[in-house]
């Protein structure tokens, strides 16, 4: 059984979900990053989702985009990303840890040489934003082959039978997008998120994370009680950026907010 | 990676390419996050209906005629062909068109397909500015509302286009992200479509991006290599043997290019731009220079580092600076249907100068590209062979540009 369904199940059996933290690798200077998720774990974070800069992440909004610059600016690759994860493994071996970005550095890199690396660094799962169903034809079946999750988006506007083809060429959760927009935009409708999670949940059984929107105790708190899994992305990059100078600070205010996510979805 | 050998330009198999999913052979594609997928199969759902319908037809060729002042003419560089002494050179006078440039051919039809949507709003992204004021004119005679993406430095570079469009009551946002340039644009404009998709309609402004806009803006575009094909019997008699046009995303060359696939004895040039020459790094040929990867939705030739990250391009025309290319045109490339090769921006400086001076006619620098290099195929041709060039937009634009190398400030 993979490290993330293992995860989920367990947090199932014990009545909770999953709070799920998305940062940049490499923002603001790579030499934080190994440090910035053992942070996140010790304030609770379930699984990881690591974002891979790349110089046009089309999907996101300006603070994930500003990161992707701050990371760049400091040569952040995708090898140097991986290396990251083999620093965060000699120390934590139970914490999932998810790569999201785009498919270009995978494929500058090969898909076929990625995968043996990033299973040897001890990643779980793998989520390339502009790779849908319909284009995973290839790397899907070779990355789960290799045994690491492929985590699909889903949107408001998926329909039923995009929904079955991701949940069929997926694993691991499904990653549902509780906005239309790009990863920071505002305003979440807690009653259309439940109904689109139910209407995802009739059709698969895989666990559904809910991501876009989230960006406080409340918001988490909310999401928390309509699915399996809390993704907070473009709040904690905001964090981060905004203690980018006092990196003991930064540390403190990551745990801070991410904290009083965990206490509220528990409560 | 399926390439098609035998029988490789029938009827069937060019109606093939793209596929279903929007592939040209190993090339295209729709690699997009899920948040625009359904706005592409809705897009996709419309355009299949609408581009057999009779009515649509009609009024698309009506605006080319009444409104662009379709057909464009194609004329013989008589001058021009003397002085370069071998095959004649003919021009596809795209810069006669409405606007100035090919690039009204498309988005009148990417216009009509969101008047037919009910969509009330258009965007586009733009590079030299080109597309932005063909999109901006059409939105001005539809009453839609129009805003433009265009890179901060793009604006600084083609302020007399900005200001075109903003007469023409577009909003001009200038983008700060990464290069500052064309690509930037692109994925501001993206992020805007996945934000505002109700009501909005993205006018992509050449053959890339994801399926089906390689298709459609190739279907709009192939009216130039439609006319230029009856044209060239009417003049000569005969099919020409080469044709050349410059490539940035590529849509004009694929407009030129199209209707003469499967007529493989006539070569095809696609010019990009050779920016300060391609051993300099400082270009904007991914065709000639770069490896395919995913970008902007489709699978193409790219200018990428190691790593995969997408390179900062240059050219002296702001039309042609683009990482990528559309995916036809690598397809192309790859099974040798067509040849691409560069024009650095001193020779199509040189160029610029000539055509004006030898036929009073000034190009864009980014058509100049593609004059510079048919001059140097033409004398390597006999003089009764036949070259046509897609001159896909006339030079006003550039004036600035042109003055400012020469040591003169307006």
């Amino acid at each position: 059984m993979s490290r993330i369904k293992q995860c989920l199940e367990t947090l199932k059996a014990n009545n909770k979900t999953a709070l799920i933290p998305y940062v940049t690798a490499g923002d603001p200077a790579p030499q934080h990053t190994v440090d910035i998720m053992h942070a996140l774990v010790e304030s609770g974070a379930d699984i990881i989702e690591l974002g891979v800069p790349f110089s046009d992440p089309m999907a996101d909004g300006p603070v994930i985009q500003l990161a992707c610059e701050r990371a760049l600016e400091h040569g952040t690759s995708l090898r140097m990303v991986l290396g990251m994860v083999d620093e965060f493994r000699k120390t934590n071996t139970e914490t999932p840890v998810v790569l999201m970005g785009y498919l270009n550095p995978v494929e500058a890199m090969g898909v076929h040489p990625f995968t043996e690396a990033a299973k040897a660094a001890g990643v779980d799962g793998v989520l390339i934003v502009d790779l849908p169903p319909e284009e995973a034809d290839l790397a899907a079946p070779h990355l789960k082959g290799a045994g690491l999750d492929v985590i699909f988006l889903i949107a408001p506007t998926t329909t039923e039978d995009r929904i079955a083809a991701a949940a069929k060429f997926g694993s691991g959760y499904l990653y549902y997008v509780s906005l239309k927009g790009v990863t920071g935009s505002n305003a979440l409708d807690i009653d259309d998120v439940e109904k689109h999670v139910s209407a995802i949940k009739s059709l698969t059984d895989m666990p559904v994370g809910v991501g876009f929107g989230i960006k406080d105790a409340a918001t988490a708190k909310a999401v928390s009680a309509v699915s399996d899994g809390v993704i907070v992305g473009s709040a904690l990059v905001n964090t981060i950026a905004t203690n980018a100078e006092n990196p003991e600070q930064m540390r403190a205010k990551v745990k801070e907010l991410l904290s009083s996510m965990r206490a509220a979805m528990d409560e | 990676m399926r390439y098609i050998v035998s029988t490789r330009f029938d009827a069937e198999t060019l109606a093939n390419i793209p596929d279903h999913r929007g592939h040209f052979g190993h090339y295209g594609g729709r690699f997009v996050s899920e948040t625009l997928m359904s706005s592409l199969l809705e897009l996709e759902q419309h355009y299949e209906k609408l581009r057999i319908d009779p009515k649509f037809q009609e009024e698309f060729d009506a605006d080319l005629a009444d409104y662009v002042g379709r057909p464009s003419p194609l004329y013989f560089a008589e001058r021009l062909t003397r002085q370069v002494g071998g095959a004649k050179i003919y021009l596809k006078r795209e810069d006669l068109n409405h606007t100035g440039a090919h690039k009204v051919n498309n988005t009148i039809g990417q216009a009509l397909l969101a008047k037919y949507l009910g969509k009330p709003r258009i965007i586009a992204e733009t590079g030299a500015g080109q597309h932005g004021v063909a999109t901006a004119t059409v939105a001005a005679r539809l009453g839609l509302k129009c805003v433009v993406y265009m890179g901060e430095e793009d604006v600084h570079r083609q302020s007399l286009n900005v200001y075109r469009m903003k007469l023409l009551g577009a909003e001009v946002r200038p983008v700060t992200s990464g290069t500052k340039t064309l690509k930037d644009a692109m994925n501001e404009a993206l992020r805007d479509w996945v934000t505002y998709v109700d009501d909005t309609f993205y006018i992509i402004g050449t053959v890339a991006g994801p399926h089906p806009y390689p298709k459609l803006v190739r279907e709009f575009q192939s009216i130039i290599g439609r006319e230029a094909r009856l044209q060239c019997m009417e003049k000569e008699g005969r099919l020409p043997d080469a044709l050349v046009a410059c490539v940035g995303g590529g849509s004009n060359a694929i407009g030129l290019f199209y209707p003469f696939i499967a007529d493989e004895q006539i070569k095809m040039y696609g010019v990009e731009a050779g920016g300060l020459g391609l051993e300099t790094g400082q270009h904007a040929a991914p065709l000639c220079a770069g490896r395919p990867g995913v970008l902007h939705g489709n699978r193409t030739y790219l200018m990428e580092d190691e790593n995969g990250q997408i390179s900062a391009t240059h050219s002296i025309s702001a039309g042609l600076d683009y990482p990528g290319v559309g995916p036809e045109h690598a397809w192309l490339k790859d099974i040798k249907r067509a040849d691409y090769v560069s024009a650095t921006d001193e020779e199509a400086l040189r160029a610029f100068h000539t055509l004006t001076r030898v036929e009073g006619i000034m190009p864009a620098l980014e058509s100049s590209h593609a004059v510079a290099y048919a001059m140097k195929l033409a004398k390597t041709m006999d003089k009764d062979q036949i070259i046509i060039v897609n001159l896909s937009g006339r030079g006003d634009k550039d004036i600035h540009t042109v003055a400012k190398l020469d040591g003169i400030e307006f």
